[in-house]
């Protein structure tokens, strides 16, 4: 048996509410983590995860206070211990890597001192020793000539940098005991698959135990050699990660893993229904009682305890735990899959179009003349046939988001042109678009925390585009918005609601319901369910299928996620630095040939299964500009042939699967090539 | 950089260039003119004649404009209309006395308002932040005229500590001077650190509760280190502006404050001018203080430029 590094003993962890209340976040945790250890906590927002990871480093945020329990590191419970002792231990014995490495890292200070401090506060280290130990340190999170790195500023940096920064950072006290709160959240999948396999080296390497805190069970997958089930605040599942992910034997881990798209299972993935509890509100019974497609009457009445399973070496808080163990076969699940209506007709034809984002001179202002010669998107050409759901995908940077609004008319095209329907040419200019095209165009934002009017309320919120677009009034315009809500199942007590008494989910709800009154031909829809949790991702991905099936709406839809793009659309198109690479029907964009960026992207992919390992064929180098001249991906291809690459930009050819590549190798060739792979 | 600092120069000089174009052209269109309003009844036949060749009315307004401007540009604004005194004369001392005034407040002040704002922001919701939010939170809302005066009868009247107007003359040396600011001083300081130790206080809360803060605590740096290395900075930057506009304002003459207590200062000047009418004064003061707000803002976005390396880096990529 190895040595525990930390042991949580009962910990419960919560806040006083206004009505005087004790409300927990954190119920009762008990666990530990071995030395050498990786330990993976998984759980939606709100499930106290990272609550429990500031936890083990004696850290509450402002307003939570512990109620019952310790946190036990050796001998030392580092919730009652002084800031003199703590400050002794953050840093050197236990380390954090941050969330948003970003906003982690103090703008004002040079990377170096950043790094040095740490070096100075835990290490009997010389000056000169402790250069050499941040080089040293640079290199290992392998970040470029580390001499120069060390004299830049926090934002000077990539956001897969700053996040080697931050790992950097927590080993320079060489830690015992790392704790990462979802570290690789918010970076594009190529940087995420190598960060992880950094860390994965790392722990390897140094021996240390560390514990990953993610919404992700994919990258959980991947590094953990335990995973802990978090869900409103209490411990559901706690084992060995094949044990959990392939043999779930609790009913939310089991939804969660049916919610999550994958690449090798298309179609759209089964959603949970309902939300996590808010704290306080479950009195008696199982918290997952409301959600759980398990439950009986027991459940309901009482609580179960965390029960540990021999021959699974796991434990399971549920009563029904026997049953799920027999009928368990995720690969089984029933995947819906889509079938749009396609009609043969054009909705939207856009033909070389060019954006720029670089600053004009003043003449050039004047004269309403864009000179860039490299511009942020160039010659995108893409024809969408009335009821098709076409995916525009990329990593940040590649331009999707950019299209989408120039198709919104938020911003101008440079060259080329944008038609509706076959003749309509949509205008340049939002303010001499006819207003019928406006209400034919909506968009979905990204995050409807920032899309949605914190002072309106639903009605409000709704009624909008209903006056604007049809100038309804009066009882005819509340009918129509109890109508849209209906439609997003959201029912007619939400009207008075304001977003912020809104889960995220719900919220989500209320912008598609918005952009569906305006009775709109087509629905831009940027990054939709990325701010949300997957079970909730699930379900906005299922409600959007069926009102474009009520409806015959067309989508376009931009994601950076391979397999929610694969679950929802019927064509996908590949963009690298504002260059379409790829185009072609999803399911065989999706097989060999691809264009050697989207292998590399499909190579990154992330599946929740521990034996799927993502293959990284190219480098994470963040490139800012795209090439002047030549294929826009030449710096990084895997593939790349010489000069001709460089030079002259590649010409479309399209395969057998009739899917289109824009690259230089002959398409029978990158087949070949990448099945022997 | 460089660059960017001659831009500023030359934006802030077309700036004062218009608002000298304006002033010129609200005096010009307003009815009647300096001689008018200084001969009053006896504004007609040779009398305004006269005053018009003296003051160089009878030339076309372009011309005065130039000549003016040309003047300006060289510490000449002409003569006041009330006497026969050179403006700069009249204005000088005035300066040099606001200046005083308001270098008294900014010494005191600001260090104090720093001081209030970062101890109520670190020790937030405890005892000293509520005693001293209560605290600023009534000098702010005290009207200025209510606060002098009521620190003149305790003060002055009741105790008989200081005198409670100012009786010097405008020429008065510094060391007469500085008896006889203690209680403006203490009247704009109430005023100007309560609102400068709000703000100081909300940034300084708003830092603490960055993730960076958060990470620094996490790593183990010492509370004051983290507080002097990680904090204030970042907290301190955005406040540069607002210094900046409060010593603008201060030198421009805090007006109600110096008509309470008589001070004989740039403030006191304006309102003076103004009720008599005197317009080549009030001209001369408005591009003074345009100048000044001008001049003290654009060094206030220098300092946050150079200290502020985020900034700084994307100066130097454009």
């Amino acid at each position: 048996m190895k040595t525990t590094v930390q042991k949580i003993n009962n910990l419960t962890i919560g806040f006083q509410s206004q009505k005087g209340e004790q409300i927990s976040i954190l119920k009762n945790i008990s666990t530990s983590i071995n030395q050498g250890e990786t330990v993976g906590i998984v759980g939606e927002s709100g499930s106290g995860k990272s609550t429990l990871a500031l936890a083990m480093m004696g850290y509450v945020k402002h307003g939570l206070f512990t109620i019952s329990g310790e946190c036990m590191f050796h001998s030392n419970n580092l919730l009652e211990m002084k800031n003199k002792e703590l400050e002794n231990i953050r840093g050197r014995k236990i380390a954090m890597i941050p969330q948003n490495a970003g906003q982690s890292l103090t703008p004002n200070l040079k990377i170096g001192y950043q790094i040095d401090e740490a070096l100075r506060l835990h290490t009997d280290l010389k000056q000169t020793e402790r250069d050499e130990k941040i080089s040293e340190l640079l290199n290992k999170v392998r970040l470029p000539s580390p001499e120069t790195m060390a004299q830049r500023y926090p934002h000077e940096l990539s956001g897969g940098q700053q996040q080697r920064v931050a790992v950097a950072m927590a080993l320079a006290g060489s830690p015992e005991l790392l704790l990462l709160d979802e570290p690789t959240t918010g970076l594009d999948v190529t940087t995420q698959a190598h960060v992880l396999e950094l860390l994965n080296f790392i722990a390897k390497d140094t021996g240390t135990s560390m514990v990953y805190v993610s919404h992700d069970l994919g990258a959980i997958a991947q590094v953990s050699d335990r995973v802990i089930v978090m869900y409103s605040g209490e411990i559901v599942l706690d084992g060995p990660v094949r044990s959990i992910l392939k043999n779930p034997i609790h009913p939310y881990t089991f939804g969660l893993l049916k919610s999550i798209p994958k690449l090798s299972l298309p179609g759209l993935p089964n959603s949970m229904s309902g939300s996590q509890p808010q704290p306080g509100s479950i009195k008696k019974g199982c918290s997952f009682f409301e959600r759980c497609e398990f439950a009986d009457d027991n459940c309901k009445l009482n609580s179960p305890s965390l029960e540990f399973i021999e021959e699974l070496n796991t434990s399971v808080r549920c009563f029904k735990h026997n049953e799920l163990l027999n009928l368990n076969k995720i690969d089984s699940q029933n995947i819906k899959s889509i079938e749009n209506k396609i009609l043969k007709n054009e909705i939207l034809d856009l033909s070389d179009v060019s954006i720029s984002y670089a600053k004009q001179k003043f003449l050039d202002q004047l004269l309403n003349k864009i000179n860039d010669t490299n511009p942020t998107v160039k010659d995108i050409n893409i024809n969408i046939n009335k009821g098709e759901t076409l995916a525009l995908v990329g990593e940040s940077g590649s331009g999707k988001s950019t299209i989408l609004k120039s198709i919104a008319g938020l911003l101008k095209t440079k060259d080329g042109n944008i038609k509706f329907g076959k003749d309509k040419t949509l205008s340049n200019d939002l303010r001499q678009r006819d207003p019928s095209f406006l209400r034919a165009i909506q968009l979905i934002f990204q995050n409807p925390d920032e899309s949605l009017n914190p002072n309106h309320t639903v009605e409000e919120i709704v009624s909008q585009p209903l006056r604007l677009y049809f100038g309804l009034k009066g009882q005819e315009l509340k009918d129509k918005i109890i109508e849209v809500l209906d439609k997003v199942r959201l029912g007619e007590f939400y009207l008075t609601r304001y977003p912020r008494q809104l889960s995220g989910g719900e919220k989500q709800r209320v912008a598609v319901a918005r952009a569906f009154a305006a009775k709109p031909d087509i629905i831009l829809c940027d990054e939709v369910t990325s701010a949300l949790d997957v079970s909730v991702q699930a379900a906005v991905l299922n409600l959007l299928q069926e009102l474009k099936e009520d409806f015959g709406t067309t989508y376009i839809f931009v994601s950076h996620d391979l397999a929610v793009v694969r679950a929802i659309s019927d064509r996908v198109a590949v963009l690298y630095q504002g260059r379409l690479c790829e185009i072609g029907p999803s399911n065989n964009v999706y097989k060999f040939p691809s264009h050697p960026y989207t292998e590399v992207l499909l190579g990154a992919v992330l599946e929740p299964d521990p034996d799927i390992k993502p293959k990284l064929v190219a480098e994470d180098i963040v490139e800012e500009k795209p090439p002047e001249n030549g294929c826009s991906f030449q710096g990084r291809c895997p593939r790349i042939l010489g000069d001709i690459c460089k030079n002259e930009v590649p010409p479309w050819q399209t395969g057998e699967n009739g899917n289109s590549i824009r690259c230089h190798i002959k398409i029978e060739d990158l087949k070949n090539q990448q099945i022997s792979n | 950089m460089f660059f960017l600092v001659i831009k500023r120069i030359l934006l802030g000089l077309i700036t004062l260039f218009i608002v000298s174009l304006i002033t010129f052209a609200g005096v010009e269109v307003l009815p009647g003119d300096a001689c008018t309003t200084y001969l009053e009844r006896q504004a007609f036949g040779e009398a305004l004649e006269a005053c018009y060749q003296r003051l160089g009315l009878n030339v076309p307004a372009y011309e005065r404009y130039i000549s003016w401007a040309w003047g300006v540009l060289q510490w000449d604004f002409g003569y006041s209309l009330s006497g026969e005194m050179k403006i700069n004369e009249v204005l000088g001392p005035k300066v040099k006395n606001s200046l005083v005034l308001a270098s008294a407040s900014i010494l005191i002040g600001i260090p104090i308002a720093l001081l209030l704002g970062i101890v109520t922001a670190l020790w937030r919701d405890r005892l000293p932040d509520i005693i001293i939010s209560t605290v600023t939170i009534f000098s702010m809302t005290i009207p200025e005229f209510i606060s002098a005066t009521l620190l003149i009868l305790i003060v002055a009247i009741w105790l008989e500590w200081l005198p409670g107007i100012v009786i010097v003359p405008t020429g008065a040396t510094i060391s007469e001077l500085l008896p006889n600011i203690i209680l403006p001083v203490i009247a704009i300081s109430m005023i100007m650190t309560a609102h400068m130790a709000r703000m100081v206080r909300s940034s300084v809360i708003q830092v603490m509760a960055s993730d960076y803060v958060q990470m620094a605590i996490l790593k183990g740096v010492p509370y004051w280190k983290m507080v002097f290395r990680h904090v204030l900075p970042n907290a301190l930057l955005p406040a540069i502006n607002v210094v900046a506009l409060t010593i603008a304002w201060l030198l421009g003459g805090v007006v109600v404050t110096e008509v309470v207590f008589n001070y004989p200062g740039l403030g006191r000047l304006v309102i003076e001018s103004i009720s008599n009418r005197d317009l080549p004064v009030v001209q001369a003061l408005a591009i003074i203080l345009a100048s000044i707000y001008v001049g003290i803002n654009l060094i206030a976005d220098l300092t946050t430029l150079m200290l502020n390396p985020r900034l700084k880096s994307l100066q130097i990529k454009k």
